[in-house]
C-alpha cells in the first residue's frame, strides 16, 4: 500500500480521532516513564524496535529493552519502539491513513534509518509483514531502494533464518548487544559515503554475525532438498557465525513502566545466559551457549535500580535453568533479606526437579502467590533418556511431596508428546504420572490438591540433536491428545494443549527453506496476521499458501531427514559443531545419556568457536573450560574455523 | 495491629497518554510512584498484602482530569512538604499533584463521599443548533438510556448543563453530573443524547464536589 508522508503532528491529530473508539488505547499512546525522546532533527541516526505483536506481550521482551537503553546512550543515535496495533486498531489507522508509527515521537516508520525486528519465535513472520504494509514499506528487500529504512531481524528464529530471507536485508544471528553498534558504525559509514544499497549490505556482511541473504544463493537437488549454499560475494562468509557477548554487561534498569497491564509486567534480570545441561529438544540450550553467569552482587544491584528507576512491585529472575546458577543459593539469600518487608514478588522460573528447588522457592518469601511449575517433559524414564533429561520418577514425586507440603496448592507439570521413538504407552505413562502426583497432593492437603499438565507438541529444531527427526503427523498427534484428553478427566486436573495446526505452522517455519518466503506472503495477503494468536490463526490460509506456491509442507515436516542431507540452515553456524548434534543424536537412539557438561567438557565446538574471547575472559565468566592454547597467528575472528577446532578438541576430550 | 499512621488526601491531575489509563492501571500507577518516592506506603495485612491507595470515582478511559481525588496511607507521619516534594519527583508522565494534605483518619470513604462531578465538554465537530438541543434535551423529565445491559434514566443524574460557546475551538458545555454509589451520570452519554459522536468530543473533568 502507499500511503502520504505524514508528518507526526498529522499522525497525532487522526490519532486523537481515532483512539477513543478503540480497545486499550494505551497501547498506541506511548508517553510512558522512562522512555527516551531525543531530538530527532539532532540525531544522525534513527532507529525503530519493533516487536511485531502487541504492546501487551511486545513490552515485556528483554533483549529489545536491552537495545533500546544501549542505543540511546549513543549520542549520534536514537532508539524508538514500535509494536503492531490489533485488528480493531489496524482498521482505524488503514482508514485514517495513519501508517504504522514509533510510540516515542510518533514519527512514521518510514522516516527511521534502521528497522530492528526481534523474531522470537516463529508465529511472528506474517505480522513482520504487516508491520512493514502498514509503514508503507515494500515487503520485498529486493524492491527496497535509499529511500527506505535498512531493514533487519535479530531473536531466536534467525538461526534457521531462510523463510524470511525475501523480507529482510540482514539478520543478525546470536547476541545483539554488540553487533547492533557495528550495525549502526557500518550504516553511518555508508551513509556519508554516498553509495547505493548494496554497498551498505556488503558492508554489512562483513559484520561477524550478521547474514545477508541476498549474497547467498542456494542450490536444490531435484528432490527439493539443498544441494549446495553459494556466497554470491568476496564479502559473504561461510558460515556465518553466530556473535556473543564474552561476558555478561551489567543488565538494563531503566525499565519503561506501562501505562496499561501487560504481560509479565516486572523488572526482567537475567541471571545467568546459556545452558549446558543438553536437553536434545531444546532450541534455546543449544543456540545459547556457552553458559555465563552474572555475580550476585551485580544482579542485587541491578534489582535496587531498576526498583528505584520503575516502582515495580516484581521481579523475574531470568535464565534457561536457574537451579544451575553456581551461586543461585546465595543468590536467594541475599535477596531475600534484602527486600524482605518492602512487598516485593520475586518469580524464580525453570527450577529443576529436585526439592532444593521448593528450599530455593521458599526462601523466596511472597514469591507463593501463583503456582510451583516443574517440567519432566517426557513421563517414563526411557524417554527421559533419550530427550536427554533424565529424572527419575521417585525425584519428581517427592519435589511433588514437598511442594504441596510447603503450602502450594496447585502445582504445574509441563511435558511434550511426540519426542523420537514416542508410543501411546508413553503418552499414557503421562496420565498415569499425573495422576500419581496429584495422589501425592491429595496425601498431603487432601481435596485442594490440584493440577495443571501442559502437554505441548515437540518440534524439531535446527540446530539441536533432533533435527534429523520427522514431526508426528496430524493425524499421531490427534490420536495422542484424544488419549490424553479421555483419561486425564479429573475435576482437580486442568490439561491444557497446543493444536495439531498451531504445531504444523511452528514446524514448517522453523524448519523451511527459502521457498517458504513465497507462502509466508501468500497466507498474509490471505489474511493471516497474529497467527500465535487462537482467535485469529487461519490454518486453511496457510494451506492454500503452501499449494499455490507449488510446495508440499508434508516435505518440511513428516520426512526423515538423511544423516547427510544439507539443511536450509547449514550456511548458520551456532557455534556447536553438527558431527556433536549427530553425536548427540545417536546417543539418543542408544537411549545414552550426556551428563551436564559443566563436569566435563564434552567438545560440542563451543570453544574452538569463541577461543579468542575465553583466552580473554580466563575465569569465572563462563562455565567452559579455559583455552590456554596461545593464540593463533591470524587473529582474524572470521576466518578462524577449521584449524582452531581440530586443536581444541584435543584439549577438551583430553580433559 | 493497623500500621497506617498518617492519611493524605491528594487531588491530582491525569493528561496527555496517562489519559487512556484505566482504573486498576491507575491505582497500580500510584502504588509504583509511592514506590519510586520510597514513602512508607501502608500495604493491608494478610496473605495478598495490597497498597492503601483509595481512588474517588473512576475517570472513564479517555478523559482528562485536573481534580482526581486519592487518599494514600503511610506507615509513618512525614512532613506533608517532603511528601509533596517526594510524589512530586515520582510521578510519571501525564501525572501532576494539584494539592495535598494530611486528614483524619477516620473520614469515612471517599467513595462514599462523592456526590458530582462538573466537566468541561469540547466537541471536535461543530454540531448545529447545540443551544437548542441542549434545551430541548433540559426540558425532557426522563431520558430513558440503556448501557452495558442495563437501562437506567439519565435525566435525574443531571444537576447542570451550561452552555460556554455554540462553536469554535472550545469548551462548548459545563455539566454537572451526580457521582453517587450506583448513580453516576456519564458525559458521553449526554453527548450523544445531544447528536453528537461521543469519540469527538474531548472531556476534562474540572471538579468532584464532596459531601
Ligand atoms: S565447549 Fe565444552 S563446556 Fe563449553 S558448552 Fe561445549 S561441551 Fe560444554
Amino acid at each position: 500500500m502507499t500511503l502520504p508522508v505524514l508528518s507526526p503532528s498529522e499522525i497525532e491529530l487522526r490519532l486523537e480521532r481515532i483512539l477513543p473508539g478503540v480497545q486499550k488505547p494505551g497501547r498506541y499512546t506511548g508517553g510512558e516513564l522512562n522512555q527516551v525522546v531525543k531530538d530527532w532533527q539532532a540525531i544522525e541516526t534513527h532507529l525503530a524496535l519493533i516487536f511485531p505483536d502487541l504492546y501487551d506481550i511486545g513490552m515485556s521482551n528483554l533483549g529489545l529493552a536491552i537495545l533500546y537503553e544501549s542505543l540511546n546512550q549513543r549520542p549520534d543515535a536514537l532508539a524508538e519502539r514500535a509494536y503492531l496495533p490489533w485488528t480493531d486498531m489496524e482498521a482505524a489507522m488503514r482508514q485514517a491513513g495513519i501508517p504504522l508509527y514509533s510510540l516515542e515521537t510518533h514519527h512514521s516508520l518510514a522516516d527511521f534509518d534502521i528497522l530492528g525486528f526481534t523474531l522470537p519465535y516463529e508465529t511472528l513472520y506474517t505480522n513482520a509483514l504487516n508491520t512493514l504494509d502498514l509503514a508503507g514499506i515494500p515487503l520485498f528487500a529486493e524492491q527496497r531502494s535509499n529511500a527506505h529504512p535498512l531493514v533487519i531481524a535479530g531473536g531466536h528464529t534467525t538461526f534457521n533464518p531462510e523463510p524470511m530471507h525475501a523480507f529482510m536485508d540482514a539478520f543478525v544471528i546470536g547476541e545483539g548487544e554488540e553487533v547492533i553498534h557495528e550495525i549502526v558504525d557500518a550504516y553511518q559509514a555508508w551513509k556519508r559515503s554516498q553509495a547505493e544499497r548494496p554497498a551498505l549490505l556488503r558492508r554489512l556482511a562483513q559484520i561477524p554475525g550478521v547474514y545477508v541473504p541476498s549474497l547467498y544463493q542456494p542450490h536444490y537437488l531435484e528432490s527439493g532438498q539443498i544441494a549446495r549454499i553459494q556466497p554470491l560475494a568476496d564479502a559473504a562468509p561461510l558460515p556465518v557465525r553466530k556473535r556473543i557477548v564474552a561476558k555478561l554487561p551489567p543488565p538494563p534498569t531503566h525499565f519503561i513502566v506501562p501505562y496499561i497491564d501487560t504481560v509479565h509486567n516486572r523488572v526482567p534480570v537475567e541471571i545467568t545466559r546459556g545452558c549446558t545441561r543438553g536437553c536434545r529438544f531444546c532450541h534455546a540450550g543449544m543456540i545459547s551457549r556457552p553458559v555465563r553467569e552474572r555475580s550476585v552482587e551485580q544482579i542485587v544491584h541491578a534489582i535496587e535500580d531498576s526498583l528505584e528507576h520503575t516502582g515495580f512491585e516484581e521481579v523475574g529472575l531470568l535464565s534457561l535453568s536457574s537451579s544451575d546458577y553456581t551461586h543461585i543459593l546465595e543468590l536467594v539469600q541475599a535477596v531475600s533479606a534484602r527486600f524482605a518487608g518492602k512487598h516485593l514478588g520475586i518469580s524464580l522460573p525453570s527450577l529443576r526437579i529436585d526439592t532444593f528447588s521448593v528450599d530455593l522457592m521458599d526462601a523466596l518469601r511472597g514469591a507463593r502467590h501463583g503456582g510451583f511449575t516443574l517440567a519432566p517433559e517426557a513421563a517414563t524414564e526411557r524417554m527421559r533418556q533419550i530427550i536427554n533429561k533424565p529424572v527419575s520418577t521417585q525425584a519428581l514425586l517427592e519435589t511433588a511431596a514437598e511442594v504441596y507440603r510447603r503450602g502450594y496448592t496447585t502445582l504445574k507439570l509441563y511435558f511434550m508428546i511426540g519426542h523420537p521413538s514416542e508410543t501411546l504407552e508413553d503418552v499414557q505413562a503421562i496420565v498415569d504420572l499425573c495422576k500419581a502426583v496429584l495422589a501425592e497432593g491429595r496425601k498431603v492437603i487432601g481435596r485442594r490438591a490440584r493440577l495443571n499438565a501442559g502437554v505441548s507438541t515437540f518440534i524439531p529444531k535446527p540446530h539441536t540433536p533432533f533435527q534429523w527427526v520427522p514431526c508426528d503427523t496430524v493425524e499421531q498427534i490427534t490420536a495422542k491428545q484424544t488419549l490424553l484428553k479421555h483419561s486425564l478427566r479429573d475435576r482437580d486436573i486442568k490439561l491444557s494443549w497446543t493444536t495439531p495446526a498451531e504445531t504444523m505452522l511452528e514446524a514448517w517455519l522453523s524448519r523451511g527453506d527459502r521457498r517458504l518466503s513465497q507462502v509466508i506472503y501468500r497466507a498474509w495477503q490471505k489474511g493471516a496476521r497474529f497467527d500465535a494468536w487462537q482467535e485469529l490463526f487461519r490454518y486453511s490460509a496457510w494451506l492454500e499458501a503452501f499449494a499455490e506456491a507449488g510446495l508440499e509442507p508434508d516435505f518440511y515436516t513428516h520426512r526423515p531427514r538423511p544423516l547427510d542431507e544439507i539443511f536450509p540452515w547449514e550456511h548458520i553456524s551456532s557455534g556447536v559443531r553438527k558431527k556433536y548434534l549427530l553425536e548427540e543424536y545417536r546417543r539418543s537412539l542408544a537411549g545414552e545419556t550426556r551428563p551436564d557438561c559443566r563436569e566435563s567438557c564434552f567438545a560440542c565446538g563451543i570453544l574452538p568457536a569463541f577461543a579468542d574471547l575465553r583466552r580473554e575472559n580466563p575465569g569465572e565468566a563462563w562455565k567452559c573450560p579455559e583455552v590456554k592454547s596461545p593464540a593463533p597467528r591470524s587473529n582474524d575472528f572470521s576466518r578462524y574455523t577449521v584449524t582452531g577446532e581440530t586443536q581444541l578438541d584435543a584439549q577438551g576430550s583430553s580433559k | 495491629m493497623s500500621a497506617e499512621q498518617m492519611r493524605l488526601r491528594i487531588t491530582f491531575s491525569k493528561t496527555a497518554a496517562m489519559r487512556y489509563t484505566g482504573h486498576l492501571d491507575l491505582h497500580r500507577a500510584w502504588e509504583r510512584a509511592f514506590r519510586r518516592s520510597r514513602l512508607p506506603l501502608a500495604y493491608s495485612q494478610g496473605f495478598h498484602p495490597q497498597p492503601r491507595l483509595n481512588l474517588a470515582a473512576a475517570l472513564p478511559l479517555g478523559f482528562t482530569s485536573d481534580c482526581e481525588l486519592l487518599d494514600a496511607w503511610l506507615e509513618t507521619v512525614q512532613p506533608v512538604e517532603q511528601v509533596l516534594q517526594a510524589l512530586t519527583l515520582a510521578l510519571p508522565p501525564g501525572m501532576v499533584v494539584r494539592s495535598l494534605e494530611q486528614v483524619d483518619l477516620r473520614l469515612p470513604a471517599l467513595q462514599t463521599q462523592t456526590q458530582s462531578a462538573e466537566y468541561e465538554v469540547t466537541l471536535l465537530d461543530p454540531l448545529p443548533g447545540l443551544a437548542q438541543r441542549l434545551e430541548a434535551l433540559l426540558a425532557q423529565s426522563t431520558l430513558p438510556r440503556h448501557r452495558r445491559d442495563r437501562d437506567y434514566d439519565l435525566r435525574p443524574l443531571i444537576e447542570e448543563i451550561v452552555l460556554l460557546a455554540e462553536d469554535g475551538p472550545g469548551p462548548h458545555l459545563r455539566m454537572r453530573l451526580s457521582v453517587r454509589e450506583g448513580a453516576t451520570g456519564r458525559p458521553e452519554e449526554v453527548v450523544d443524547v445531544l447528536g453528537a459522536s461521543p469519540t469527538s468530543a474531548r472531556v476534562r473533568r474540572t471538579r468532584i464536589v464532596l459531601r
